[in-house]
């Protein structure tokens, strides 16, 4: 069996074409870049979509050698996301389904990272870091659901870090949090920024203000470089992160940690949590920007766990969600 | 004879394990309980007492002044926050010394087992069970009439002590002072979770809790209706990523 994954919920669109043995056979992907000082909206980003989208599925099953009939089914994602970045691909996703005759699987896009960052490491049963531009939960697995221990209670990690590079100016090229992780090496003081942690619940709002109006004060007065501040800002998100994941780890037990999703690339936020997790004893999973950010083949693998499952979905309710949490989701294929 | 003994003793290759096993004077037949998020909890005989102390190591992860200021307020707002607690009639154990250099807390230890075991084991009966969730419920409502929030409400942190299965509250290490509803509303949100994660094949556990914090909770109104707004903030962040 060979999945035709398509995900495109926020400014990434990309087409996995992955095997049954968990071999990725293509994994092309076009992102969309704004100008510095901006974000993506969600109309601009739906047309982005609809200009690549085509070329990428041909250009994926280029790459991996296979043509239409080899196809066993077209996974896409139902959500969460943007309603007009994830209409567009569901559109696709239906559009090839009943071209080629396949049945349609829809897969939750959290869900993707989690199973992708799995069989990718070959973790086993980890306690899952999910953080991105859009969430950022610490997830465990107990019956059938992928629990969620401790999330954000308002924005997400790296909607943070992107919206404090917007302030700094920062290139969006590849990604906003991606400069702020180069500048923030060249930091040299740690400037003392709120520390939001409640349970193995996290905020981060309270910061992004504080650190916004800091921001505007010392780079005027010349107290603090761009780069003290993006260092500081790092360190602080980072640690709690940390924190909240070593919280959930104490809870269930769990010995491994797993982290995913577009901010998991960076490679500050690995190290600290390599530093906590060698001091329990546990062994940290990590991937890169390859499969830690946003790609079809991450929708492609579930989607193709669940057709196995026998969890095809049928045209009429092949529709897409902007709101989708992690634990909706019923976990067919793992005991 | 007994120099050099002492001396031999000292040179074997044990003498660096010592450490490890007593970490503090005063503490005697030391035992590692548990290693949880920011502290290493040990068990043993403190001024003839069964003791439980918890010593607050330094995370290598955080950069060295964070460390520090979250290690030095964790401990004295802990110290604060259980003594406040007693005096509001909520158990908590009792704090027998603290060691500030050493970022450690003694305590007496308490007999008995966690909330989260005693509701997995399936032992308790459904009448016991009731009145456990009550008094997780009244707890709480005189803690936040108190003004005090505990900031890491889980099962794993309400005791059921076995003497006379009363409840009692530990690790106030996240703990601050707060009336205003927003910061009470989070602190019950964080046990919601606690309870549908951990406990999601149990049934409704959390709302006995709920009922009964209604019930005892003096300001329970504007309280509850911040909760509600909690949960609908907390549905809503599944989002784009």
């Amino acid at each position: 069996m060979i999945a035709l994954g398509i995900e495109g919920s926020a400014n990434k669109v990309g087409v996995g074409i992955v095997r049954e043995d968990g071999t990725i056979l293509a994994n092309p992907r076009h992102t969309y870049i704004t100008p510095p000082g901006h974000g993506f909206l969600p109309k601009q980003t739906a047309l982005h979509h609809q200009e690549h989208l085509v070329a990428l599925v041909q250009a994926a099953l280029k790459e991996a050698g296979v043509t239409p009939a080899d196809i066993s089914c077209i996974a896409y994602t139902k959500g969460p996301g943007m309603g007009g970045p994830l209409v567009t691909c569901a559109v696709v996703a239906r559009m090839l389904s009943q071209l080629w005759r396949v049945p349609l699987v829809a897969v939750n896009h959290c869900v993707g990272h989690i199973e992708m960052g799995r069989a990718v490491t070959g973790a086993r049963d980890p306690v899952v870091l999910y953080v991105s531009g859009g969430n950022t939960q610490v997830i465990a697995y107990a019956e059938r659901r992928y629990r969620i221990f401790g999330e954000t209670i308002d924005m997400a990690v790296g909607n943070c870090l992107d919206r404090f590079a917007r302030v700094l100016h920062l290139s969006n090229d590849p990604s906003p949090g991606y400069n702020i992780e180069q500048l923030a090496k060249q930091g040299m003081r740690y400037i003392e920024l709120p520390y939001v942690v409640k349970g193995m619940d996290v905020s981060f709002s309270g910061i992004l203000s504080f650190v916004e109006e800091a921001a505007g004060r010392m780079l005027a007065d010349g107290s603090a470089t761009p780069a003290d501040l993006c260092f500081s800002l790092q360190e602080t998100l980072f640690a709690m992160l940390v924190e909240i994941t070593e919280r959930a780890m104490a809870h269930c037990g769990a010995p491994d940690v797993l982290i995913v999703g577009g901010v998991g690339c960076n490679m500050r936020l690995q190290e600290m949590m390599g530093v906590m997790v060698s001091e329990r004893g546990a062994r940290l999973y990590a991937i890169d920007e390859r499969y830690c950010i946003d790609n079809g083949a991450m929708i492609a693998w579930p989607g193709l766990l669940a057709l196995k499952h026998g969890q095809a979905t049928p045209l009429s309710e092949s529709t897409c969600t902007q709101r989708f949490r992690t634990d909706d989701v019923l976990v067919t294929w793992r005991d | 004879m007994t120099t050099s003994h002492a001396a031999e003793e000292a040179s074997t290759s044990e003498s660096h394990y010592v450490d490890h096993e007593n970490p503090i004077i005063g503490l005697h037949n030391c035992k590692l309980i548990q290693q949880g998020a920011e502290a290493r909890v040990w068990e043993g005989v403190y001024l003839g007492k069964p003791a439980v102390l918890k010593q607050r190591f330094s995370k290598r992860y955080r950069h060295p002044s964070l460390d520090a200021r979250l290690t030095q307020t964790r401990l004295k707002q802990e110290v604060r926050s259980m003594l406040r607690a007693r005096k509001l009639g909520v158990l908590t154990p009792c704090v027998l010394c603290v060691e500030h250099e050493a970022s450690t807390i003694y305590f007496e230890r308490v007999e008995g087992v966690s909330v989260k075991q005693a509701l997995s084991s399936g032992a308790l009966q459904p009448a016991a069970q009731l009145e456990l969730l009550r008094a997780i419920g009244s707890a709480i409502a005189a803690l936040h009439d108190g003004g005090v929030i505990h900031g890491d409400l889980t099962t794993s942190n309400l005791l059921v002590r076995a003497a006379d299965n009363a409840l009692v509250v530990i690790d106030f290490g996240l703990s601050s002072n707060s009336s205003i509803a927003e910061d009470k509303a989070v602190d019950l949100y964080v046990l919601e979770r606690a309870f549908t994660s951990a406990h999601a094949s149990c049934g409704p556990l959390f709302e006995d809790v709920l009922a009964s914090y209604r019930q005892h909770s003096r300001l329970w109104c504007p309280t509850l209706n911040k909760f509600a707004e909690v949960r609908m903030r907390g549905r809503k962040r599944a989002m784009v990523g």
